[in-house]
């Protein structure tokens, strides 16, 4: 957007130059700079590796024992037996199948409403401050608090919400459990999906939606034929964002059915199996699972949309 | 003050491009020198290489006698203007104009004094307090001046310092960069695409293409002999026109028909065993309206009849636009030129040709009109090389 | 854009509406949370959206707890301590990777923005039994580690996008009026970049601050858990009695932090949310 115009003359076009191996000495400058660059980096870069690099490598190494914490001296290498036990278990894969359609309803709704609030907040002629002031407080605020929040509107005994439906407590039966579940989602997330589109909306000029209307496009078709094209890339990080996001759901369900009745994710059974179960083994395990299953989804984005990793492309450009 | 010499200074990037090929300038103390040409043809690349900012390859860049390949910015003592100012915009004009001194720990007193001497040169003491934000685009300009000059650096290197000022103020702070250099006669390096810049101001022009020098001289002597096609048809405003023309026994047929070359063209064009496919080469103001000139006026030329396409009247003179039947002379280097944003045109359908004929001249548009050349002032260039044939030089 | 039709007016009106409804969307459940915790023990059976009697008997009751003040020093300790460290690594990094040529830039970047989308759950097992053997386990570093960690992305991130909108020139132009790499970074960089130095310390907060799963999971006493991991553990005043006002009191007390931010830093929260989000 605005880094071009800083961009100079024409030799400012070629690609700094990355420093060459061997021979002609790197003036001082040059390796006053190399010099900086890793002193900078190196401590992000070692607390990023030694908390995480090195935990995947050692979870991925439990994952191949038997190792239960109530029965420490079984511990013993079993190879890929844990990946059997959990993919042939029935609980792994409704947890998946969970996971999933919470995933999938939850951001389809969210693109939904986030493509509107963010209209809201892009065109409102009054209060847009207000609006946007406000639409920031399910985003800041603490997942596990708006849980309990949606928890005690609709359990049987406290909530204003309970009796909605005339059903007997919505939150012991699976379906309005879900329902629910992606209610508090929805919720939470949707004005960080609202931020994200509106980058993009603030992308589209207006001059071009001049143009089509003199052009003689209707609101929606401008809405389709011109905003929706320009604002793509922004549209597809937001949908990677909330896509990895949603698929590690924990807090919400936690708190409001703490997996009861079919309702756990992915994440709630590794926790369940690590903590309240103490068996590394199986808990790493689903933890590796959970991992291949979001290096896909990451996969798949990148792949198959195009949507480029956000930042992928900026290093080259000054 | 300084003398700066590039001796073989080249500049090769990791991916194998070459920006800039053994550049040999040799810039005199207190000269103004001017690095030209079209975009990407190496002139930043060389500005920045002096300053610091790039590596150079090989070759060795020597100021005041001493090799500085190898020195920081910091340590080579030269002032840079940037195209965008590069002002800091959270400190005050004031702030902006010391920050070199303050990093050279000098004295408060030293620095509130250099200052404001600075700021009164270039009309600023009213605006010392302000952030570069609240200023105008030559107030923000005169700020980078201040800024390179407060320390009475080596040299001043200016990277196409007005291009973001609009016309009028471009040519209005044209004149009073000219007037600041010859008042402080520091050596100063100036970058710049704009080829009227370059004739008014250096006292040497150095035209670049792809990164080699095609010519160094001063703007005269590029004018009047471009050493190339490129050069000629870079420097001069309109530009040189350019017609594919066959060269036999001192006669030169074009699509303007056959004209006997003066003894002057002919004897150059001998010495430098030109082919018999030749680009021949006329400025506007060579050619003039045969109605306006006496017989013996129109002997060292020739004239043609055409129809006047358009004409545009500046008041001052007349300029003429034909189409000329024919090819249209074709060379890399000319293609080069037309791709550079419009600082000539080749067009696409027959040659035009600019003419810029006297006010007094009574050519119609899209009526015939008759126009005189001078044969003396014809140019020939190698198609191939591009070399010109008749450089007196 | 004057495309949508109607009088001004009329305009207005709609948006208004349109305004009414996002602010009801997005301050129902907040407000439903601190009716709950003004209600008094009897009312909070009684379904009813606003308290008919207030009180504040379970914020008493919470700051009077052991249980709730040590976890909110705990949240308070551990997210200032994690965002501080997090925000001046990211700042370090992000420099290098916006301004700066090294070789091994785009692996940092790359590593970041995989920690950015890994699925946290899958480190809770192998920190769980690291902690447990290195003495981090229920310890206040045992959290802040992670912390930092996951904030990291997110600092660089936001930071380096920050960075690249600082002209690149200024930087060349502090080298040529002398100042060293060191210089050009303290004198020139460091001052433009303080505004989105400070965005990221709110979104890198607001994360910390936010976290439940690595609460929950790395801790197991009142050492280090924090506010959100403990409204999991609360008891009511006595076995029988749900603690539902003491939650919402505490819910309420840690909401206070986020609505302040919200409130004051809403243009700046924006912002550093959406930068880098959108490539030009």
């Amino acid at each position: 957007m605005s880094q071009q115009t800083v961009e100079s003359g024409p030799a400012a076009t070629p690609a700094e130059p990355a420093p060459r191996k061997g021979k002609p000495a790197l003036s001082e400058g040059k390796r006053a700079e190399r010099r900086l660059g890793w002193l900078l980096c190196a401590p992000a870069a070692i607390v990023m590796l030694a908390v995480t690099g090195w935990p995947i490598i050692y979870s991925v190494w439990l994952s191949l024992q038997r190792y239960d914490l109530r029965f420490p001296d079984q511990r013993e290498f079993v190879g890929l037996e844990n990946y059997v036990a959990v993919l042939s278990d029935g609980y792994w894969w409704t947890a998946f199948g969970v996971t999933v359609l919470l995933t999938v309803v939850s951001v389809a709704i969210e693109l939904v409403l986030g493509m509107l609030l963010a209209l809201v907040m892009h065109r409102t002629l009054v209060g847009r401050g207000l609006v946007r002031t406000v639409s920031l407080i399910p985003y800041g605020i603490v997942t596990v608090v708006a849980a309990f929040s949606w928890f005690y509107a609709w359990n049987a005994d406290t909530g204003y919400l309970a009796d909605m439906f005339g059903a007997q407590a919505p939150l012991t039966e699976q379906i309005p459990s879900l329902l629910i579940i992606i209610l508090a989602e929805v919720w939470k997330t949707t004005p960080f999906m609202a931020l994200l589109l509106m980058a993009g909306l603030a992308l589209v000029p207006d001059d071009l939606l001049k143009a089509a209307s003199m052009d003689g496009a209707t609101a929606w078709q401008r809405f389709t034929k011109v905003m929706l094209p320009v604002m793509k890339p922004a549209i597809l990080v937001a949908l990677l964002f909330r896509t990895l996001d949603a698929f590690r759901i924990f807090d919400n369900i936690f708190v409001l059915t703490k997996g009861a009745n079919d309702t756990s994710s992915v994440s709630m059974i590794t926790y369940n199996n690590l903590i309240k179960g103490l068996n590394l083994g199986i808990g790493s395990t689903m933890s590796v699972l959970i991992f291949i299953a979001v290096a896909i989804i990451a996969f798949i984005f990148v792949k198959l949309f195009g949507a480029s990793a956000p930042g992928s492309d900026q290093e080259g450009r000054r | 003050m300084a003398e700066i010499i590039l001796d073989k200074v080249t500049k090769r990037y990791p991916d194998g491009a070459l920006a800039v090929s053994e550049a040999d300038i040799q810039i005199a103390d207190g000269e103004f020198i001017i690095l030209v040409g079209p975009s990407g043809c190496g002139k930043s690349t060389m500005l920045n290489m002096i300053a610091g900012l790039e590596d150079i390859s090989s070759g060795e860049l020597r100021i005041d006698g001493q090799r500085v390949n190898e020195k920081a910015p910091k340590d080579r003592d030269i002032a840079m203007v940037f195209q965008s100012y590069a002002l800091y915009p959270h400190m005050s004009v004031r702030e902006n104009m010391a920050f070199p001194l303050r990093l050279a720990k000098v004295d408060d007193a030293t620095v509130k004094s250099k200052v404001d001497e600075a700021a009164k040169i270039l009309d600023l003491t009213q605006h010392l307090e302000r952030k570069p934000a609240n200023l105008s685009g030559g107030q923000r300009q005169r700020v980078a001046m201040g800024r390179a000059i407060v320390r009475n650096p080596k040299a001043f290197l200016m990277d196409e310092p007005l291009s973001n000022l609009d016309a009028k103020l471009r040519v209005q702070m044209r004149t009073s960069v000219s007037k600041l250099q010859k008042q402080l006669a520091t050596t100063t390096v100036y970058v710049t695409h704009d080829q009227t810049e370059a004739m008014t101001l250096g006292d040497r022009v150095v035209v670049l293409r792809g990164g080699l020098v095609q010519q160094v001289g001063s703007p005269q002597f590029l004018y009047d002999n471009p050493a190339n096609l490129f050069v000629a048809g870079f420097i001069g405003s309109p530009a040189m026109n350019f017609l594919p023309g066959t060269l036999e026994n001192g006669q030169l047929s074009t699509g303007l028909g056959t004209l006997a070359l003066s003894d002057r063209v002919r004897t150059l064009a001998e010495e430098a065993k030109a082919p018999r496919e030749v680009i021949a080469g006329v400025r506007p103001e060579h050619f003039e309206d045969a109605k306006l000139m006496d017989e013996s006026a129109k002997a060292g030329g020739t004239t043609f009849t055409a129809t006047v396409d358009v004409l545009e009247s500046m008041g001052s003179d007349k300029f003429a636009y034909f189409t000329v039947e024919g090819e249209t002379a074709t060379s890399q280097e000319l293609a080069e030129l037309a791709a550079d944003s419009g600082s000539t045109e080749t067009g696409d359908s027959g040659a035009q040709l600019v003419t810029r004929l006297s006010a007094a001249s009574t050519a119609v548009e899209g009526q015939p009109a008759d126009v005189w050349f001078d044969a003396d002032k014809v140019q020939l260039f190698d198609p191939s090389s591009g070399k010109n044939l008749t450089y007196a030089g | 854009m004057a495309v949508i039709g109607g009088s001004t007016t009329g305009r207005k009106a709609r948006w208004t509406f349109v305004d009414i409804a996002v602010v009801a969307y997005a301050l129902i459940p907040v407000l439903w949370t601190m009716s709950l915790s003004f209600k008094t023990a009897e009312a909070q059976t009684d379904k009813n959206f606003f308290p008919s009697e207030w009180t504040f008997d379970n914020y008493k009751a919470i700051f009077t707890t052991d249980q709730f003040v040590r976890a909110l020093v705990n949240s308070i300790g551990i997210a200032l301590i994690a965002t501080l460290i997090a925000v001046v690594l990211g700042t370090m990094a992000a420099y290098a990777i916006a301004r700066l040529d090294f070789p091994g830039k785009q692996a940092l970047v790359g590593v970041s923005l995989l920690i950015a989308m890994f699925p946290q759950v899958s480190l809770v097992s192998p920190l769980f039994e690291m902690e447990r053997q290195l003495g981090l386990f229920d310890t206040w570093p045992g959290l802040i580690l992670p912390y930092i960690t996951f904030a990291l992305p997110l600092a660089i991130y936001t930071l380096s996008a920050f960075f690249r909108e600082i002209p690149w020139e200024l930087e060349k132009a502090a080298k040529m009026d002398g100042a060293t790499p060191a210089q050009a970074f303290r004198r020139v960089i460091a001052p433009l970049a303080a505004p989105g130095v400070f965005t990221t310390a709110i979104l890198v907060f607001i994360f910390c601050w936010n976290d439940f799963l690595f609460a929950i999971s790395l801790t197991s006493t009142e050492a280090s858990r924090t506010v959100p991991a403990a409204l999991a553990f609360f008891t009511g005043a006595s076995q029988f009695e749900a603690p539902v006002g003491s939650i919402s009191a505490a819910a309420v007390v840690i909401t206070i932090p986020i609505i302040v931010f919200v409130l004051f830093f809403q243009r700046r929260i924006v912002a550093g949310l959406t930068s880098g989000a959108v490539k030009g």
